[in-house]
């Protein structure tokens, strides 16, 4: 709710097909950083705006932004001119490369990466704006398990935690997936597997991280955390590519095996999250 | 470069260092080359000890807030680069206006030098205790595991109750502290000024919920044991069960 003038026509005056109860908040997360988080994101919108839902990606890595960069934008405007109150957020809402919007961070950010009261205000503010527009707000979060991260993660109904095979990250992500139970009891977890050698690898390491869990993470309901495998995105050299190139996988080469997991994904998520027939 | 004492770069009879030597209690060197040292030597000795000087609380010689503060943007940038965990505590005496107020002030200074000379006992050599400002001191534990803050605080806290002050020849006081935790986390880039924030909102809770306690922050445990990490790796990378999979990590585990 911006009461500074805007150039462009804002969304703000509601379309006839808004859901009544606004966008579905997800974060995607990950225990730690270099796991293809900002890559499942920036093409998981991608794939989902293609489904014809109004999808928009917010970078809630404060400190640092990453989403630019895989996207290959220049941005004027940032979360940060927002929050410093030079610029309206409407301003702040660009058009990204596949059809979906994007608030980013911006440098600036580093000052707010940590949580005062302020910047927890702030960010409130900009996720309650941004709600009523979208079907789906996808948060870009931080790795690890910052206070940060902790924060843009409750604010969504959902999260999507991305993990690799490799040893180091499965043990973040179980570290990750420990701390979300016991501090913001949640229920279940949905769970990527990116680069991936083989197919029900994804699988087989989800149904292992939910027996450690089962054994050693205790949770206030008695029930244990669940993890959801949503699904696994194969480890192809077009990804690579894609990301050399700076441009999104699925406008790039949307054949390819990587791309059409996240397609698949993107269906899942459609499936089961954001399916209005109940309505 | 090398000088002699026939050819100081610096004169010291040209300085005013009357109130420096005053500071340092050298009231009686009234010419300030003793023999033996050189002029920068001695130069040198009397800069260490101002900034020992700054850097100490003069009433009971802990580290002050000056000193602390630097120990603590240290820690910070330590925690962040490590990963290790950091405790800080925050410890006020309890009611000590009241002390103050019926015995007088130097019975109050008695108090904060017999609390801090016990609290100094209570320590590791690595760890920095500070008078932060009135009847308030803050230590910082480096490499204080999560499981262990509590116990700490806990064992300082009954030291000093077990510790009662003399303040004349007849007069034991008792004291109480109350302490306030917080942990600086790894993968956090914290400030000082929100770490020791969280600490002294703990301290204040410590208060409020009746003085000669401890709280600390809850941190959330992020730490995965041996044990788990065995039962999540064993049946995954086990060269019988994953081949596929534990070749394909070594190969693909660049980024």
């Amino acid at each position: 709710m911006s009461d500074a003038p805007s150039p462009t026509p804002t969304v703000t005056t509601a379309p006839a097909s808004q859901s009544p109860q606004g966008a579905r908040i997800i974060a995607v997360t990950s225990g730690k950083g270099g796991v293809g988080k900002t890559f499942v994101s920036a093409n998981l919108a991608a794939a989902l705006t293609r489904r014809g839902l109004r999808v928009l990606v917010l970078d809630a890595d404060l400190g640092l932004a990453n989403l630019d960069v895989v996207l290959n934008l220049h941005p004027k405007i940032t979360l940060h001119d927002v929050f410093t109150g030079k610029s309206s957020l409407d301003d702040a809402v660009i058009a990204a490369p596949g059809g979906f919007s994007v608030v980013l961070a911006g440098s600036g950010m580093v000052e707010y990466s940590r949580l005062t009261p302020e910047v927890r205000n702030q960010f409130l503010n900009v996720i309650q704006t941004l709600t009523p527009r979208y079907d789906v707000i996808l948060l870009d979060t931080g790795a690890g398990i910052s206070d940060v991260v902790l924060f843009s993660v409750s604010l969504a109904s959902e999260v999507l935690l991305v993990a690799t095979p490799e040893p180091t990250s499965l043990t973040d992500a179980y570290a990750a997936i420990k701390v979300l139970a016991m501090q913001q009891k949640r229920q279940h977890i949905r769970m990527v597997v990116n680069q991936t050698a083989r197919p029900g690898d994804g699988r087989t390491i989800t149904g292992q991280l939910q027996q450690v869990l089962e054994r050693f993470v205790a949770t206030d309901s008695g029930r244990p955390l669940r993890l959801i495998h949503m699904g696994d995105i194969p480890a192809d050299p077009a990804v690579r590519d894609a990301v050399m190139r700076r441009q999104l996988l699925l406008l790039q080469i949307p054949g390819c095996p990587a791309a059409m997991a996240i397609a698949q994904l993107a269906g899942k998520i459609e499936e089961t999250l954001l399916s209005r027939t109940t309505a | 470069m090398p000088h002699t004492a026939s050819s100081p770069l610096v004169d010291l009879r040209d300085l005013r260092l009357d109130t420096a030597l005053s500071l340092l209690g050298h009231v009686d060197s009234a010419y300030p080359s003793p023999a033996g040292h050189t002029p920068s030597q001695y130069l040198q000795s009397v800069i260490d000890g101002l900034c020992d000087l700054s850097l100490k609380d003069p009433l009971t010689g802990l580290a002050n807030r000056r000193h602390f503060q630097a120990v603590l943007e240290r820690e910070i940038d330590r925690v962040t680069r490590s990963g290790e965990a950091a405790l800080l505590l925050m410890l006020d005496i309890d009611r000590f206006k009241q002390v103050n107020d019926t015995y007088g002030h130097l019975a109050g200074d008695k108090v904060l030098q017999n609390v801090a000379s016990t609290l100094s006992n209570c320590i590791r050599p690595m760890d920095t205790l500070a008078r932060y400002g009135g009847e308030e001191f803050a230590v910082v534990l480096p490499a204080c595991q999560a499981a262990f803050g509590k116990a700490v605080a806990e064992r300082i806290r009954r030291t000093i109750a077990a510790t009662p002050v003399r303040i004349d020849g007849s007069t034991m006081l008792d004291v109480t502290i109350s302490i306030g935790g917080a942990y600086a986390l790894q993968w956090i880039r914290s400030t000082t000024l929100l770490w020791t924030d969280r600490a002294d909102h703990e301290l204040y809770r410590a208060k409020s919920e009746g003085r000669n306690r401890v709280c600390i922050e809850e941190q959330p445990d992020s730490t995965v044991t041996a044990e788990e990490k065995g039962m999540l790796f064993g049946p995954l990378y086990t060269p019988s069960g994953w081949g596929d999979l534990s070749s394909m990590t070594l190969n693909d585990s660049a980024h």
